[in-house]
């Protein structure tokens, strides 16, 4: 099993269509991959399938880049 | 056959302009699910559409997570809705001085508020599918206003204006979004008007004559159609030369 930057990752890449090595833990998605605000949408459902939760609006809005939305997950998948 | 294989829903499908649109959908291969609102207008629609693979299901458009409901059972049971046509509506014609609270919710609800639930409900899948048609049928009263229909143009503009904001923010995912805009088609919601009415506005049209149902269809099937994958957020007025905007 992957561990969940490595998906998260993973995710960013196929979502936002850039090579995984671009893709570093303090990547912004917008700033530094090119994302619109449909992708950093997009993007939320894809972990949310992915990591099978939902991510409420007022949270994904925080989740600005791969380092946050990796701890996003971690914090929520112990739960 | 232009659309074979794909997932089709059209709301308000047992009759008039919605009853057309579903047949000539399923004319051209695809798999059509009509709504109607009772259960046994669903069966009427499933029985039509049997013979082209195409099924009838009931929906109150007005229901709370009715529509997430259908679209979620009918991704399950033959994929994701690839094309969707909202045509449900109804009219609660009156006087502004006699309208009631009532008469202008009913209409929002049922003619703009589903348009809203229907077209967010298909759309998670559309996006990830990278293509998609959203199609909804308007009116040309909703651009040339009609006395006594102040609830139902509004509704009907505000689908125009509602079209064109999506159509802007779904375009870069492959999704067109247009409407469709009757003029006066010979259906049910238009007989039940006075004759000196429908005289008075057959004098309004430059064919001289009322639309049919088909003519409306027609355009649903080419909009749904690869042909019209660059038109996107447009208004389709088919009315006889009756309006020109």
């Amino acid at each position: 099993m992957e561990n969940i930057e490595q998906r998260v990752k993973k995710i960013v890449a196929e979502q936002l269509g850039v090579n995984e090595a671009e893709v570093k833990i303090d990547s912004s998605f917008v700033d530094d991959l090119g994302a619109d605000s449909l992708d950093t949408v997009e993007l939320v459902m894809a972990l949310e399938e992915e990591f099978e939760c939902e991510i409420p609006d007022e949270e994904a809005e925080k989740i600005t880049t791969v380092q946050q939305a990796v701890d996003y997950v971690t914090a929520h998948l112990n739960k | 056959m232009q659309l074979q294989g794909k997932v089709a829903l059209v709301t308000g499908a047992s009759r008039g302009i919605g009853a057309a649109i579903a047949d000539a959908l399923a004319q051209q291969g695809a798999i059509v699910i009509g709504t109607a609102t009772s259960a046994a207008g669903a069966a009427a629609i499933g029985e039509r559409l049997a013979a082209q693979g195409g099924f009838g299901r009931e929906l109150d458009v007005t229901a709370p997570g009715a529509i997430d409901a259908l679209v979620e059972s009918l991704a399950r049971e033959f994929g994701d809705v690839a094309i969707l046509v909202n045509n449900a509506g109804i009219t609660r014609d009156t006087l502004l001085m006699r309208m009631k609270d009532e008469d202008w919710d009913v209409i929002m609800d049922t003619n703009l508020k589903s348009v809203f639930k229907a077209s967010k409900a298909v759309l998670r899948a559309m996006m990830k599918a990278r293509s998609g048609r959203i199609i909804n049928i308007a009116s040309v009263v909703g651009a040339m206003g009609n006395a006594g229909q102040a609830n139902y143009a509004a509704a009907k503009a505000g689908i125009m204006g509602f079209t064109k904001s999506m159509a802007r923010e779904v375009g870069s995912r492959n999704i067109t979004v247009n409407c469709v805009a009757p003029g006066f088609i010979d259906t049910d919601m238009t007989r039940a008007l006075p004759e000196a009415q429908r005289e008075a506005l057959v004098g309004q049209i430059a064919l001289g004559r009322l639309g049919d149902a088909k003519d409306i269809a027609d355009a649903v099937v080419f909009l749904a159609s690869d042909r019209a994958s660059y038109i996107t957020g447009q208004t389709l007025h088919i009315n006889g030369g009756m309006l020109m905007p």
